[in-house]
């Protein structure tokens, strides 16, 4: 019998879950409010599903409602992709060693 | 583009992503991780426009949005204080869910876009994982909103308690686990319409009764549901960038919350329930008896630091509400060049999220290798001569160690009353968060300087 391809997607799931686990325990705690806004940036990968959406159907069906959502969400994702990673670069910036 | 091609591309972002974590475990290898999460990004969007191979009329409206999306997000990455990051992290959560509802409301109006069947027949498993990334994202959005709203003063942080209401929530959770079940097999719109709106009342629901104090956990708490929710879609679009990241922030999410809480010797489910902190007012009524406390001025404490050894500086939130992070490292310049030893003790919950103060000070260029974590540092009071306490309060109260009857006994403190004499800078004797009376004011080694934490700082300043 053939595997369900669903099963495969449940295990990168829950590996990635122990991953990341064990990749958050070992971020420093001074650096946990650049570690949400990092996690906040990636999570609007998110906006793969929008363009997607957005691209679907021919040409006279760019204004279709599901098309609308697509775009809704290419903007707020996008938002939080250029927003998070700014944001997080100006805080590592800032945690550069001072030369004495 | 082939569909293995790009799954083996999105695999590669996902990679990407744990390597941009990975990299924050320590400062020097940050910046780094921060430029693997950028590259990971870049590949799967160019790899999603290359399988979809669409370059009409869309394409150019998809950059027009991604241009318009990206310069807000830019415009206020730049212009946002390091004080108000909670606020921001708040915001953005509420997009990241509010983007997952409408991607599962453009994949269930047109399911044949992502090869989910057609509507009115879409394949039962990419049902419930579109209707449980829908109700998640709802969640985090609404949730994120009113958490927004409090930690920008706009809404009261004093929590909204109502009597049946965790009865209601559970009630109204109940309701979406049976509508989903429905969906599955009516596939009726709306159904899946009263999913999305329920799921938006929960997320209120879920959030007011928690007092502003908590918002450190509320904050790690809807980070782990927008990761939940990206990881649904996830599975919706069978994208492995996506399930990816989601696990990885929804655990993210998780351990941050976990930590918060230990920080305030909290359990989750009782942060959850909310309602701490409503009777504040009572509690710091009662036992107004006069007890003695040293007060001291600017010059009592500079020549006190100036003649230390060694000086630990406690910040708390008061301090970055005072904006005195930059006066505060002056100072310490000042104690540095007359052959002090600073260094600085980060309480878990010192800030308004996880990590705040770290940030705050690392804003003032305070080296990171003179700041500390509790664990870290709570030996040396003992052998230091004197504590520094500016904008804190709960976090140095010694009733945590001694009183099984405080509310706040078993929080992690720091030992600040080991420390040969304390300077504690506040404004009057008033009571912290938790509402209960700092035992520290009255000691025979604590000097209280009563004053605004950055005049006062200035103060030092002038005279050191």
């Amino acid at each position: 019998m053939e595997i369900d391809p669903f099963i495969f997607r449940l295990s990168i799931f829950i590996l990635s879950i122990f991953v990341g686990y064990y990749v958050v325990w070992s971020v420093t705690p001074s650096l946990h409010t650049p570690l949400m806004s990092v996690t906040n940036a990636i999570s609007s990968v998110i906006i793969v599903g929008a363009i997607i959406a957005a691209l679907s159907g021919s040409t006279e069906e760019v204004f279709a409602t599901s098309n609308m959502f697509g775009f809704l969400a290419i903007i707020l994702a996008a938002v939080n992709i250029f927003g998070g990673f700014l944001v997080t670069q100006r805080m590592l910036q800032m945690y550069k060693k001072k030369k004495k | 583009m082939s569909a293995n091609f790009s799954a083996l591309f999105y695999l590669i972002s996902g990679i990407l992503f744990i390597l941009a974590l990975r990299g924050l475990s320590s400062p020097e290898t940050s910046r780094q991780g921060n430029y693997f999460g950028i590259a990971g990004m870049i590949i799967s969007i160019i790899v999603t426009f290359l399988s979809v191979g669409n370059f009409g009329a869309g394409f150019i409206y998809v950059l027009i949005f991604l241009v318009i999306g990206g310069s807000i997000g830019a415009f206020i990455a730049f212009r946002i204080p390091m004080t108000a990051m909670p606020e921001l992290v708040a915001g953005f959560h509420s997009l990241v869910g509010l983007a997952a509802v409408f991607v599962a409301i453009s994949a269930f109006l047109k399911p044949e876009a992502f090869n989910l069947g057609v509507v009115g027949n879409i394949k039962l498993a990419s049902l419930i994982e579109m209707s449980l990334g829908a109700a998640i994202g709802a969640i985090t959005f609404s949730g994120s909103i009113i958490a927004f709203l409090k930690l920008r003063g706009i809404m009261s942080g004093a929590p909204i308690t109502f009597k049946g209401q965790h009865l209601i929530n559970l009630l109204l959770g109940i309701t979406t686990l049976f509508l989903i079940y429905y969906l599955c097999s009516t596939q009726s719109s709306n159904i899946f319409w009263s999913i999305v709106i329920i799921s938006f009342i929960i997320g209120v629901l879920l959030i007011i009764p928690i007092g502003g104090a908590d918002m450190p956990v509320v904050i790690s708490m809807l980070n782990s549901y927008s990761g939940w929710a990206a990881a649904g879609i996830g599975f919706t679009l069978e994208n492995s960038a996506l399930i990816i990241t989601g696990a990885l922030v929804g655990s993210s999410g998780a351990i941050l919350s976990y930590i918060m809480c230990k920080g305030m010797n909290r359990s989750f489910f009782n942060v959850i329930l909310g309602g701490w902190g409503a009777t504040d007012q009572s509690s710091s009524s009662q036992s107004k008896e006069e007890k003695p406390v040293k007060s001291g001025n600017a010059d009592d404490a500079a020549f006190l630091m100036k003649n230390a050894s060694s000086v630990i500086i406690v910040p708390g939130y008061g301090m970055a509400v005072a904006q005195a992070q930059h006066a505060l490292r002056e100072m310490v310049d000042g104690l540095k060049k007359n052959g002090v030893k600073v260094s600085y003790a980060i309480h878990p919950v010192a800030g308004r999220m996880p990590g705040h103060m770290n940030v705050l000070l690392a804003e003032a260029n305070v080296p990171y290798d003179e700041v500390f974590e509790l664990e870290e540092i709570n030996n040396d009071f003992a052998n230091c001569d004197v504590a520094y306490v500016i904008g804190a309060n709960d976090v140095t109260n010694p009733v945590a160690k001694s009183d099984p009857q405080s509310p706040i006994f078993g929080m992690p403190v720091l030992d600040v009353e080991k420390s040969k004499s304390v300077l504690f800078v506040k404004r009057s004797l008033s009571p912290g968060y938790a509402g209960i009376d700092n035992d520290l004011f009255y000691r025979e080694n604590t000097l209280m300087l009563f004053a605004d934490a950055k005049k006062m700082t200035e103060e030092i300043v002038k005279s050191l």
